[in-house]
């Protein structure tokens, strides 16, 4: 057998090898969401707005893979509701942020967590500061251990009218609408999550999408 | 080769795709698993509540699966021979062993073609285990990288782990142990040459079934798939749990064709005073791996009817307790680690008199050695919980048992070095690997000490400390001897030498990029960084840049392991002799290759193969075999 | 055998190689160990800052003098083999054929034996003296002196994040751990889902947090002092991001920091179940 032959299938090797190593490690980069960074409100103030959304189910639209699944949405520059759950925010800033949930109640494992925590003013429902909730209250929290910042979000009722399945949702749609500020404090990177265990049929709640970033966890990226 | 045997003339052209072969069994395995997966949906559907709004349904992964394996296997032809024997076939002993490069990518009962699958079948799951490693240390990089998600991260390490854990657990067994048991004690062929087949293309199709869990969303547990954890992931977990059951399957029967061919099929004069060392290695081995994967393929199909049939053995408001995964884990997973650790102490004591030219020093206190450990692992497996809280006064019991393990394992070390002393030592390749196990496995085997010493255990359990332990254990002392093995027997299974100079390059780049790697990662857990953790206290990014870059010279050094095996054996081929290291065993004074079926005649043992330095001709009668031995 | 006639022709020459080496290894030992005692062997973490994190670094500390010598033997001896007993270049000659020395092989068993039982022997003393700081379950035999006035402190692991209940102060819940100097801790750890395992680092405690289990862990504070704590339990997506920051503080510190989080918490306290050791929440809950 010629060497020339026996170069060429061990080159013909490698170049499969490659593009079989490069399948392999783009598998694993499936699913990284991209980056969102809120706009200041003015361009010399400190503060940043963040608007998301919180629906029970994200929908064939956002991700084919799992449209089941219970998810987070941001609404970007254009107005679109985006499925990106790593937010880029200043340091030594305010964060103010308002949620539109979609979602019903699914309750607390550990009641503790029905109290808005690390706040800088009272959480708002709907324009009414909230102190507790009950444990089987919260939709979902919005949670930044890292800061300290702990959020329960407000569900719709059982028997409110026009709710929504799964995104997008209209806003004609029942919702309620929680809003908060945090501070950002010193640069670093920080996760946050829910701590409702609203992943329908895993155990405790909390495989799936309470698993997944860029569902119900994400990123909160301090520069 | 022996030309002489009558063969089927070789079919040509497309017509060879047809008929009972890797292709067929490739696509009968995919269709096995379209099927599982129809009739799994059709046992659920999407009305049961369990799975009502989630979009995932683990029997029918589960059935896929399992119906894909079978397809698999029946497209190899492992159906064939029971099948033949019910329509009235006369029985026999092997098939498919025809000549030529085609019996390698299909089934074959010859055990040395089985040594060669699993040679390179086993590299390859190493060498996409390895790459996952790169990847974990890539994402070390920096305290807070954000290169992959942090779900995929843990699927990294998760896959890592069970890769390594579960694919080279027959990293020794298979390729070696298969190919040189036989031709070591005088046999022409394994006990059960079906089965041995059997053994290799279910690890095949388990490493398959482990890489398709990054399309099901990766699990989260690592390669101990701790409870609850397992109960609460994705469909990606289904694949570790059918990869993990088919290796427990796989090695359970490796182990008992290995048992049962050194018992029963030794030449005659092969008495077990006479028996190599190495032999007694896989005895040792095949003891833990024939009874402790069963209670692994136990716990995991446990674990698979709590995640189909809601069964709650390990729901704690089902009645069931983590504690019972987690014994019945480490029951079978500290066996384990031996059966990792063991042929690595066997195939040190195997080559060390070859290149010091001296017979093996204290050989019944090796044996007893090698026999200790085997039994002693039984009775360690609650120290990897001394933190868990469950029957914590049982604790100075296993820090006894777990510290009584250093005894048999110190015989190793004796027998080594006082086989070194005064010997005539020649630094070829393969003793320089087994050189290097003497120093990892003692770093690693005294920081075991601190991982079973209670009180030190409470800071160095579950931390960076003891995944720096087991890799020194099974890195330093598994992957250094299969290299050491490599660069000893291939010449001998291919006929062909490897470069010498480019084996001493790589064994340097990776001894030291070895320790390098792995010596800063006992401070780093020391330090307060525990295992499995995606980010870190930005004050160790240092130590952890350090590991990783060296982790990354480790890997290269493997790429110049890979170019020296593919040049050496596809381009150079400078013909390697009969016996290129003058060993006295056995194995050696049959040509290279050896022929299909090893012994014209079977031998007759008349003395000791470790005869090194005393006048005696030859250790064995070896009958002249056919083709004439060089 | 050819055993008994090299022997006696071997153990004249063993004599020049064998206390050559025992020379070196006695020596590099006798420097080397109580080097490596007084000055690597306190550096060892966790330090100081508690009754177990320092009983943990003496233990370590025995640990790592008495593998000085253990690994002083292999590496003096593969040192020695290494460099004496070469084979000349490209010649093929075999070395002397010892088959084994009954005296070195039982010398090595009993040394070996009695190493590890004193290894054995030592670290269990530790460890019923005082517990060790590890977690030993809801009915250990090992507890320290004085252990009924301990003061209870609950580690609550969930998914993911630990919250801690002191019982004393009416089951006041809170996300930050603070505990007084000088006084016996009795942690009660348990988990709400997987398995966590609570690793407070400075102070020389680690804990499995099982679901349903009341895993108990002693601690002695000292001085006041900064602590870290992590999960050591993979427990899924933020197993990495599972930390959090302690601290011992002085005995009024303390029940200032007590008063203030039941004032913060306080609405609600009256949502919070009663203490329990355990809590077993429904495993499949979720409603809408």
């Amino acid at each position: 057998m010629a060497t020339t032959r026996k170069l060429s299938l061990v080159a013909a090797g490698i170049a499969i090898a490659g593009v079989l190593i490069g399948f392999y490690i783009a598998g694993y980069l499936v699913g990284n969401t991209p980056a969102y960074r809120p706009q200041a409100a003015a361009a010399n103030q400190k503060t940043v707005n963040l608007v998301i959304q919180t629906v029970a189910a994200v929908g064939p639209q956002l991700a084919p893979n799992h449209p089941d699944w219970v998810s987070y949405l941001v609404r970007n520059k254009q107005g679109e509701w985006q499925r990106s759950t790593v937010f880029t925010v200043p340091a030594n800033s305010l964060v103010h942020v308002t949620i539109y949930n979609f979602d019903g109640a699914s309750g607390l494992r550990n009641p503790f967590l029905g109290q808005p925590q690390g706040l800088v003013g009272p959480e708002l429902v709907d324009g009414k500061p909230v102190k507790a909730f009950a444990p089987d209250q919260p939709s979902h929290t919005f949670a930044i251990p890292g800061l300290g910042v702990l959020v329960p979000v407000a569900p719709v009722g059982d028997d409110e009218k026009n709710q929504c399945g799964y995104a997008p949702c209209a806003m004609s749609m029942a919702h309620h609408v929680t809003e908060f500020t945090f501070r950002t404090g010193e640069k670093g990177h920080y996760r946050w999550q829910c701590f409702v265990p609203c992943a329908a049929g895993f155990e405790y709640g909390f495989g799936g999408p309470m698993q997944t970033v860029g569902y119900m966890d994400g990123y909160v990226n301090v520069v | 080769m022996t030309g002489e045997v009558a063969l089927a003339r070789p079919r040509s052209g497309w017509s060879r795709l047809i008929g009972f072969n890797l292709l067929t069994a490739v696509v009968l395995g995919i269709g096995g698993y379209y099927l599982g997966w129809f009739l799994g949906h059709h046992i659920t559907g999407a009305s049961v509540d369990y799975f009502g709004d989630t979009d995932q349904n683990d029997i029918s992964v589960f059935l896929g699966y399992i119906l894909g394996v079978i397809g698999f296997l029946v497209g190899l032809g492992f159906a064939n021979y029971p099948f033949a024997r019910l329509r009235g076939y006369p029985p026999s002993l092997r098939e498919k062993e025809s000549e030529g490069v085609g019996r390698y990518f299909g089934l074959c009962t010859d055990h040395k073609v089985v040594g060669m699958q699993y040679l390179c079948g086993i590299g390859l799951f190493f060498f996409i285990g390895g790459l996952n490693a790169m990847l974990i240390r890539f994402e070390l990089l920096r305290p807070n990288m954000q290169a992959f998600p942090a779900g995929q991260y843990l699927t990294l390490v998760g896959i890592h782990g069970s890769m390594m854990m579960g694919m080279m657990t027959s990293g020794i067994l298979g390729p070696f142990a298969n190919y040189l048991v036989p031709l070591m004690i005088g046999a022409r062929r394994m006990a059960f040459p079906r089965i041995e087949a059997l053994t290799f293309w279910l690890l095949m199709a388990a490493g398959a079934i482990l890489t398709t869990t990054i399309f099901f969303g990766g699990f989260p547990t690592g390669w101990t798939g701790y409870q609850p954890l397992m109960d609460q992931a994705n469909a990606g977990m289904d694949s570790y749990i059918v990869f993990f059951a088919l290796v427990g399957i796989s090695m359970s029967l490796l182990g008992l064709n290995m048992l049962a061919t050194i018992i029963t099929m030794r030449a005659p004069g092969l008495t077990w005073s006479r028996l190599p060392i190495f032999c007694w290695g896989v005895v040792s081995t095949a003891i833990l791996m024939l009874l402790a994967a069963p209670v692994l393929v136990a716990v995991l199909s446990m674990g698979m009817l709590d995640r189909t049939a809601q069964t709650t053995y390990f729901v704690v408001q089902g009645g069931g307790s983590p504690y019972l995964y987690e014994n019945l884990f480490w029951v079978f997973g500290h066996p384990e680690v031996y059966i990792l650790a063991l042929p690595g102490f066997a195939i040190v004591l195997e080559i060390i008199p070859v290149f010091a030219r001296k017979p093996l020093w204290g050989y019944r206190l090796a044996v007893a050695g090698l026999l200790g450990v085997s039994l002693l692992s039984w009775l360690v497996w609650q120290h990897h919980i001394f933190m868990s809280g469950i029957d914590s006064n049982l604790r100075p019991f296993y820090m006894l048992s777990t510290e009584l393990i250093s005894i048999p394992t110190g015989f190793t070390f004796i027998c080594g070095l006082m086989t070194l002393w005064r010997g005539k030592i020649r630094y070829s390749v393969p003793l320089l690997f087994c050189l290097a196990w003497f120093f990892n496995f003692l770093i690693g085997g005294l920081s075991g000490v601190f991982l079973s010493d209670v009180p030190s255990d409470t800071t160095t359990h579950g931390s960076f400390f003891s995944m720096a332990h087991f890799h020194y254990t099974i890195m330093g002392g598994l992957v250094f001897t299969f290299f050491a093995a490599i660069y000893y027997w291939v010449p001998k299974m291919t006929g062909f030498q490897l470069n010498e100079r480019l084996g001493k390059i790589h064994f340097w780049t990776m001894f030291l990029m070895f320790n390098s790697t792995f010596a800063p990662l006992f401070a780093i857990g020391f330090l307060d960084q525990p295992r499995r953790a995606v980010s870190y206290a930005p004050s160790l990014q240092f130590l952890n840049d350090w590991a990783s870059v060296s982790a990354f010279a480790l890997g290269i050094s493997m790429l110049i392991f890979l170019y020296n095996f593919v040049w050496s054996l596809a381009f150079a081929r400078v013909p390697a002799g009969a016996n290129p290291w003058g060993s006295r065993s056995l194995e050696f004074q049959l040509p290279s290759p050896v022929p299909v079926h090893n012994f014209d005649r079977i031998p007759v043992i008349a003395g000791d193969i470790y005869d090194y330095g005393t006048p005696a001709p030859a250790p064995t009668a070896v009958p002249a075999p056919a083709g004439g031995a060089s | 055998m050819a055993e008994t006639l090299t022997q006696s022709a071997a153990d004249a020459e063993d004599v020049d190689h064998g206390r050559r080496f025992l020379f070196w290894w006695l020596g590099i030992s006798i420097v080397a160990t109580p080097l490596v005692a007084i000055f690597l062997g306190p550096a060892i973490p966790p330090g100081h800052g508690t009754v177990e994190a320092a009983g943990q670094v003496v233990d370590n500390t025995v640990l790592v003098a008495i593998s000085t010598p253990v690994c002083a033997f292999v590496l003096v001896m593969l040192a020695y083999t290494l460099t004496k007993f070469r084979s000349r270049a490209g010649v093929l000659e075999d070395g002397e054929p010892i088959r084994g020395n009954n005296r070195i092989q039982v010398l090595w068993v009993a040394i070996t034996t009695v190493t590890v039982l004193f290894l054995a022997g030592f670290g269990s003393y530790e460890l019923v003296s005082d517990g060790a700081g590890g977690g030993q379950g809801p009915s250990a035999a090992f507890t320290p002196v004085g252990y009924q006035k301990a003061l209870d402190v609950q580690v609550i692991g969930q998914q993911w994040q630990f919250t801690y209940r002191y019982p004393s102060a009416g089951g006041v819940e809170t996300p930050d751990l603070v505990l007084p100097e000088n006084t016996l801790v009795r942690f009660h750890v348990t988990s709400l889902d997987a398995i966590h395992s609570f690793w407070a680092y400075e102070l020389g405690v680690k804990a499995d947090a099982n679901p349903g289990v009341d895993n108990i862990a002693y601690v002695t504070t000292k001085g006041p002092l900064t602590f870290h704590v992590r999960c050591a339990e993979l427990c899924g997506l933020w197993h990495g991001y599972m930390d959090d920051v302690g601290h011992v503080v002085s005995q009024s510190d303390f029940s200032a920091f007590l008063a203030k989080e039941k004032a913060v918490y306080a609405p609600i306290m009256k949502y919070l179940p009663p203490y329990a050791k355990t809590y077993l929440p429904d495993p499949q809950q979720r409603a809408g």
